[in-house]
């Protein structure tokens, strides 16, 4: 018989034994934000108001364009190739004006990225936007942060599902109206508006409205803050946008650390205290449901509602505001060198101010020359390039062209004279939507003739064409010339178009060609 | 070999593999991700039962749907033939000439008959209708048989020397070679060269003027302005089918070349034919 202290351990652990159990998916943390009140929540009503405002009643607007064209103010018909935005048309071929507005937007990100930090993602992005007007129907429901987190952890009573199910509901709504916003842009909305109710709209048409009001309700009001953590590439993108002089969200750790919720006791113990009394407003009130005094973080989308929630806390404290607020990473460093006394001791408040207990001049504080720099004002000029050149080419654009393919098989046709007979595609392109009468004018080639199938001319150097508004008309015109005039291989000549009215006139320069023995 | 370890700053085990010091830490997935990944699971799994997908010996399964690419193509071939039905009807019931006077209905025929043409006419005319040596160029406007569009379809509608139809243009210029003297043959060349460009020997023309007046005449024309009853080309033009120049005149004298074209009624129908005729009317040299 063996003692039991004898009996050999075996070194053996199951494979899945809890300690090395991985989990399969992180379940998400649900975020309360708690209703903020200050200036920039103020700033976000207003931009919401804003951009909410353009969306739902852009399509509404009308523009008199005359009886050959559309009278809403912005339409993409794609039906018809057409874009109209107020008093521009854009045709196909000049969609070059949306890679320049897309370069605007692009450094216009730049440029506002390096001056105010993330105030896209904060303010203005759809995601932002929607988020917060879903959350407003939330808290309308259900109630502030602590309501809905009792409910949230309660049993599944008739209130609770009376609410749920009213909150939902509303957020549908919402999501259909945003789904069914969408398409009044690509076809005339109040003719639309009647198709969609009578349930005779296109196909597409319902197809829009149902992706979008499953994209808005899933992204608004249920994976908020998880479409910018992590389907999101801008946070990464813009993050790597920022430099040292940059406006971003910061906890002032100078003059909040340490922090502590017995100020009074711990200076009574002669330790030193910061401003932060750890009340955890700027974390309830924050939508990503993250602690700004954890640092600058990816997830962090500068909405500022902490800065709100911070400064209401300092302002019934009788502190300066500012505890956490829009500061640039060198400020930041200045402030915290003269809190640690140059990084050899940790943070001391004391450090910041003076005797009386004010901010001491050592401080930096943001100034507006900061915005004022070389890499702004190249962002400056560049944006300002692109759209002075895109402005340039919008009020010199033709809105009466033409455009000519030589035939190239044949290339050329010797006629039973000896003449010789080249073809051309001719195509009249009437950009405004009223009709033309456009003369075609040959310059050039001696003694050559025009003949146009279809139209019945004398053969001439010249003839008028009726173009229908808004249209292209495309012509199939044979040019001849009689052997001897012929000069050689390879001759150039113009095709003129002119409207006598208007006087617009553009020309292309076409290749006559003949045979090396017709000379 | 790959060791997990948990690390340091973030107090997560690593999946273990390393890439030039670089660790991956194991973070699970958020959980809408695996729900996101479970939905395609389950989408793919419906999508085979629903739609063609399973590979079997000899076929694959049909899916619940019955739905076929062919079918697809199938219907839409039948919608595009509905859509064009109008314009046939009318084509149809109008001659060409007609068609060719209204714009809607020649822009049809000018499309259709282009595509027509580019399957069954380039073979010999050319892929532009430029022809070639012995092939006519139909852009110009020198018709051996007529150029109007009335003509025109009824050429392709029953050939040139085409035996097995009884209404082909016919017509057989005699081989000279065997009828009349080598020097003559190279007087009658001189005199048709002239009619149209210098010669080497003038001398040639005035008795090859005479030869003409014997032989050629009845056929070509006193003026040799050519005769469209027998196909007979205008000797004074700037085209020539069979080559230019006394040579080539000479050899088309001594044994002339017979082009045949086959006649297209029967294998086109008379609606392709008539647009045929329209779009090669509408080439340009067209009368």
């Amino acid at each position: 018989m063996l003692d039991q202290t004898q009996v050999e351990r075996l070194n053996a652990e199951a494979v899945n034994s809890a300690k090395i159990r991985q989990p399969l998916y992180a379940p998400r943390r649900k975020i309360f934000p708690k209703r903020a009140s200050g200036r920039f929540r103020q700033f976000k009503w207003l931009v919401m108001a804003i951009t909410l405002g353009i969306y739902y009643l852009t399509p509404w607007l009308r523009w008199d364009r005359g009886p050959f064209a559309p009278d809403q103010a912005v339409l993409l018909d794609l039906a018809n190739r057409r874009f109209y935005f107020f008093f521009i048309e854009v045709w196909p071929q000049e969609f070059y004006y949306v890679a320049g507005l897309l370069m605007m937007a692009g450094i216009g990100l730049f440029l506002v990225t390096s001056t105010v930090g993330r105030a896209w993602c904060g303010y203005t992005c759809p995601q932002t936007v929607w988020v917060d007007l879903f959350l407003v129907v939330e808290r309308a429901i259900e109630g502030d942060r602590n309501a809905r987190m009792k409910l949230d952890a309660g049993p599944w009573t008739a209130r609770k599902l009376v609410l749920r199910v009213s909150k939902h509901a509303i957020w549908l709504v919402i999501a259909v109206a945003t789904g069914g916003a969408w398409i009044f842009y690509f076809a005339d909305a109040p003719t639309l508006i009647g198709e969609v109710f009578r349930g005779t709209a296109a196909p597409v048409a319902f197809a829009t409205i149902a992706v979008l009001t499953a994209t808005t309700y899933t992204f608004g009001g249920l994976m908020r803050e998880q479409v910018c953590t992590y389907m999101c590439p801008w946070p990464r993108i813009q993050a790597a946008m920022l430099d040292e002089n940059s406006l971003t969200v910061t906890y002032n750790d100078w003059r909040g650390e340490p922090r502590s919720r017995h100020a009074k006791k711990v200076q009574a113990a002669g330790q030193p205290v910061g401003d932060c009394v750890d009340c955890n407003a700027c974390v309830a009130v924050c939508p990503m449901g993250i602690d700004i005094r954890d640092g600058q973080q990816l997830e962090c989308i500068t909405c500022a509602l902490c800065i709100d929630a911070c400064d209401g806390v300092m302002d019934k404290l009788g502190r300066e505001r500012g505890l956490i607020s829009y500061a640039t990473l060198s400020d930041y460093n200045a402030n915290m060198a003269v809190a640690t006394a140059g990084g050899s001791s940790p943070v001391n408040p004391s450090l910041v101010r003076t005797d009386e207990g004010k901010f001491s001049d050592k401080l930096a504080h943001f100034h507006i020359r900061k915005i004022f720099r070389l890499r702004t004002f190249v962002y400056l000029g560049a944006w300002s390039a692109v759209g002075l050149a895109l402005l340039y080419s919008l009020l010199t654009r033709d809105r009466l062209e033409v455009n000519v393919l030589h035939d190239r098989n044949p290339q050329f046709v010797t006629l039973s004279d000896g003449s010789i007979r080249n073809g051309y595609t001719v195509k009249l392109l009437n950009m405004i939507p009223e009709p033309r009468t456009i003369v075609v004018t040959m310059q050039g080639l001696h003694g050559a003739e025009m003949s146009v199938v279809g139209i019945d001319l004398p053969a001439d150097r010249s003839f008028a064409v009726p173009v229908e508004p808004d249209r292209l008309k495309t012509l199939k015109v044979f040019v001849r010339q009689p052997a001897n005039q012929v000069e050689s291989a390879a001759q150039t000549f113009k095709f003129r178009v002119e409207d006598k009215a208007s006087f617009e006139t553009d020309e292309y320069t076409a290749t006559f060609n003949a045979p090396e023995i017709a000379r | 070999m790959s060791t997990e370890h948990i690390d340091d700053v973030s107090g997560i085990s690593t999946t273990g593999h390393e890439w030039d010091g670089i660790k991956e830490l194991n973070n699970p997935l958020p959980r809408w991700w695996v729900i996101t990944f479970y939905i395609t699971i389950a989408w793919a799994i419906g999508y085979t039962i629903a739609y063609p997908a399973w590979p079997l010996l000899t076929s694959a399964t049909r899916g619940v749907l019955g739905y076929s690419s062919r079918n697809d193509v199938k219907n839409e071939l039948a919608a595009a033939e509905a859509a064009k039905g109008k314009y046939v009807a009318a084509i149809q019931a109008k001659t060409v000439s007609e068609i060719a006077a209204d714009d809607a209905l020649r822009e049809f025929a000018v499309a259709a008959g282009g595509a027509a043409f580019k399957v069954n006419c380039v073979q010999c005319h050319g892929s532009g209708a430029q022809g070639s040596a012995g092939f006519p160029n139909l852009n110009d406007d020198g018709w051996l048989w007529g150029g109007s569009a009335d003509q025109i379809q009824q050429t392709i509608m029953h050939g040139i020397r085409f035996a097995s139809d009884a209404d082909t243009r016919q017509s057989e210029m005699p081989a000279f070679g065997d009828i009349i003297t080598a020097e003559q043959i190279n007087q009658v060349s001189a005199y048709v060269a002239s009619l149209s460009g210098p010669v080497q020997d003038a001398s040639l023309i005035e008795p090859g003027a005479k030869v003409f007046a014997e032989n050629c005449v009845a056929c070509h024309g006193d003026k040799a302005k050519g005769n469209r009853e027998f196909g007979a080309p205008d000797l004074t033009d700037a085209i020539w089918l069979y080559g230019s120049g006394e040579t080539a005149i000479a050899a088309q004298v001594r044994a002339p070349k017979h082009g045949v074209m086959p006649a297209w009624i029967g294998r086109l129908g008379e609606t392709k034919v008539k647009e045929l005729a329209v779009y090669v009317h509408s080439l340009g040299g067209g009368e």
